[in-house]
């Protein structure tokens, strides 16, 4: 794709800094080095994924059997919130466009840094500052919301519990996403290199690139919900509160117009990813280039018309209520032509399954699951039998976990060697993925069947007849448990031990497989010039590439 | 705010300046800032259907000679604003002070009638909680509600204006800011003018209801 970028006997960005000390924790923790940003998130983010499983784990050891196990009723409460919270606002929302969009947005359009880096700093604080608060609430009187982590009216105005510092985490958290988003989309405006029209980006920047706008207009919408409840809560304005004549229907629509598009926050970058790593490991351009690129763009604007599918047996008129689902219908015609559209790039290419693509694997598999039953979720008929089952639990835990969380491990093993320059062993995490794809189909699937036959979420105990399923549940966490030590220990191994990773382990051809591993402070040694289009695997001739 | 020019700080000392970008990205910003309050006139515009007569009625107790007052005073704030920019394009740096203070001084007095509007209502037994206001009706708790939580939210943008204005008048006095370098400036304008435009929505909303 670009002429000429190797550069040999470079510093890489891990020795050279923007700091003015050279070495040592400031030099990371002030950096507005885009890619020192992308790992400080990385590094957070994979904590706070470590705190929300454990929650989780605990979650199903106490519904392993019916009655009381471990914990008390209201402690359960406050595990499944502080789970929805950790793992929706510190995990998933950041977790691919902040570390992966972060580390290889200006890189793969050819770019230095970001448009503003010391705004891209200021996200990663605003992050941290949030989480804080998050966390605090655990160790003041009143303890952690147990709201759950939709803040529904009236409970979250009349419960003693410490709602407004969570609330106010997430206002934090989402003003850091909107200027992560600011920054990318102005990033793609102003800053591709030469040559790089909006149609030879990759499809990753294309994601991102949509995310950011979801990012934009639909965080400020939360925002305001929440410091609404906030004042509400602090000085007893009448707002949301029935007593006072306000409207919970009105506070379930606000939040979810924010919350219903944040779900394409989550699932968009991954689907860009998925694209990169498809497109690589079958050495085949993307069939439909085009089609994906826009579907990404459809995704972004009709996520943002369906919120009101959460709310079918709110007492919503017929008539929303049918567009509503109507629209709900339509969102899944431009994933369908993404999978559609991976699929046929797969066929009569090249394959060579290496892990990251077998996470893809394991990501479409999952992730057409979780889809599907979304749709059922998403005709009226269905979703009055299934709304507020384990049905709805299933579902989501497919599409983020199965979708999102997939596909930042993928991520992380494909684009591994190139931010650390070190090499993992392949045996053992494909060991892990294979492990991943069977705990987590035990773990979530008698989830539907669960749903099905009327078990409502959020409940602490249970009757006799689910014990068998939600037995089976257990197990699968337990699995999953072994299954991530297992992935995650085999990438710390290779951080310390790892061999020397080349600048091109899988072949890829997109900008950031043309610079060496780790890249170099600037990235480029000199800016590109693009000539190819971004999937165009001719230039892999007189490159060199491969693990050996 | 750093929403002025990306400036990549690294060894080269290589500095990128973009004011295009700086402006889109000011843009943006702005777009979320109108989300925001967008989200509260929703609110607003959703309990004024349900409530119509007892909006009506509440907002007889507003006090329309200040809400005028202090929208002739934000409305020549940001035509102060405005000439600040002219003058610096035009060279005139001391002209361009003197014009962004008076932006800073409009701005302090918006608020001083703001304190004496809001001691007003809460000397009448109009704040949130009080026994006065939780005997009346429905709609007039809601609209006491979302009057204090919305020219709330307002007042604190125009203290974070004046924050960011302040900012701009170092930089013009340190010449930061020059005829051929003054997106900052332009930019701190364009949240002013926001600052503006939102209050022209809440005036009549509040005051001109009756």
């Amino acid at each position: 794709m670009a002429n000429g970028t190797i550069a040999l006997a470079e510093k890489s960005f891990y020795q050279e800094g923007t700091t003015k000390r050279k070495t040592g924790l400031f030099s990371w923790i002030f950096s507005t080095d885009h890619k020192r940003i992308g790992i400080l998130y990385l590094t957070s983010v994979t904590f706070f994924f470590v705190c929300g499983v454990i929650l989780g784990e605990l979650m199903r050891l106490e519904l392993i059997a019916p009655g009381p196990t471990i914990v008390n009723a209201e402690t359960y409460n406050r595990f499944f919130t502080l789970h929805g919270v950790i793992m929706i606002f510190l995990f998933i929302i950041p977790g691919i466009p902040a570390v992966f969009g972060n580390f290889f947005l200006p890189i793969q359009i050819g770019a230095k840094d970001v448009a503003f880096p010391r705004l891209n700093l200021l996200s990663w604080w605003l992050y941290v500052i949030g989480a804080v608060f998050a966390l605090t609430s655990l160790y003041l009187p009143g303890g952690p919301a147990d709201t759950g982590w939709t803040f529904y009216i009236p409970y979250s105005i009349r419960t003693g519990t410490n709602v407004s510092y969570t609330l106010m985490a997430a206002f934090i958290l989402g003003f850091s996403s909107i200027l992560t988003g600011l920054n990318f989309i102005t990033t793609v405006h102003r800053m591709r290199a030469p040559g790089m029209s909006f149609f030879k980006m990759p499809l990753n920047i294309w994601a991102l690139y949509a995310t950011g706008w979801v990012q934009v207009v639909a965080t400020p919408v939360i925002g305001i919900t929440m410091l609404l409840i906030i004042i509400e809560r602090t000085f007893g304005v009448g707002i949301f509160d029935p007593a006072l004549g306000g409207d919970p229907i009105l506070y379930q629509h606000m939040f979810w117009i924010y919350s219903h598009p944040a779900v394409y926050i989550m699932i968009l970058p991954a689907m860009g990813v998925v694209s990169e790593i498809i497109a690589t490991f079958s050495r085949r351009t993307i069939f439909g280039y085009k089609a994906v690129a826009y579907s990404s763009l459809a995704i972004a604007f009709f996520g943002y018309l369906v919120w009101a599918h959460h709310m079918f047996v709110s007492g919503l008129s017929e008539t929303a209520a049918i567009v509503f689902s109507f629209l709900t219908f339509i969102v899944a015609i431009p994933s369908a032509i993404k999978v559609f559209n991976w699929v046929a790039t797969m066929y009569k290419g090249s394959i060579d399954p290496r892990t990251p693509f077998l996470w893809v694997m394991a990501f479409i598999f999952l992730f057409s699951i979780g889809g599907l039953t979304g749709l059922v979720l998403g005709s009226l008929a269905t979703d009055v039998h299934l709304h507020d089952t384990y049905f709805v639990v299933g579902h989501f835990h497919f599409v983020m976990f199965g979708g999102t969380g997939t596909i930042f491990f993928a991520a992380l093993h494909y684009w591994f060697p190139k931010m650390f320059g070190k090499m993992y062993n392949e045996k053992i995490a494909k060991i892990g993925v294979g492990l991943f794809f069977i705990a987590f189909l035990t773990l979530y699937f008698p989830m539907f069947l669960l749903g099905y036959n009327g078990m409502p979420r959020r409940y602490f105990d249970y009757l006799p007849q689910f014990h068998t399923l939600h037995f089976i549940s257990t197990m699968g966490a337990w699995l999953m448990f072994i299954a991530l030590s297992i992935v995650i220990g085999n990438l710390l191994y290779a951080l310390k031990k790892g061999k020397k990773a080349p600048a091109n382990p899988w072949g890829g051809v997109t900008l950031e497989w043309h610079i060496p591993s780790p890249p170099p402070l600037e990235n480029f040694e000199e800016i590109p010039n693009v000539t190819h289009e971004p999937y165009d695997f001719s230039q892999l001739e007189g490159m060199e590439y491969g693990t050996e | 705010m750093e929403l002025n020019n990306p400036v990549s700080t690294n060894n080269n000392q290589h500095v990128h300046r973009d004011d295009v970008g700086a402006r889109i990205g000011m843009w943006l910003f702005l777009f979320t800032e109108l989300l925001l309050f967008g989200g509260m006139f929703l609110v607003y515009a959703v309990y004024r259907m349900k409530y119509p007569d007892q909006f009506h009625l509440s907002a007889m107790e507003m006090n329309t000679t200040i809400g005028t007052l202090n929208t002739i005073i934000l409305l020549t704030s940001s035509l102060t604003m405005v000439l600040s920019i002219a003058a610096i394009q035009k060279k005139n740096k001391f002209l361009s002070v003197v014009f962004v203070s008076t932006t800073l001084i409009l701005g302090f007095m918006f608020l001083i009638d703001k304190y004496f509007e809001w001691s007003h209502e809460i000397h009448n037994g109009n704040y949130p909680g009080s026994e006065v206001l939780l005997n009346k009706k429905n709609g007039e708790i809601l609209f006491f509600g979302l009057y204090y939580a919305m020219t709330g939210l307002h007042g604190l943008h125009v203290i974070i204006g004046m924050i960011v204005l302040s900012f701009m008048l170092v930089f013009l006095l340190r010449d930061k800011i020059t005829f051929d370098n003054y997106v900052k400036l332009e930019n701190a304008g364009l949240y002013w003018h926001l600052v503006d435009i939102i209050w022209i929505f809440l005036f009549p909303l509040f005051y001109l209801i009756q």
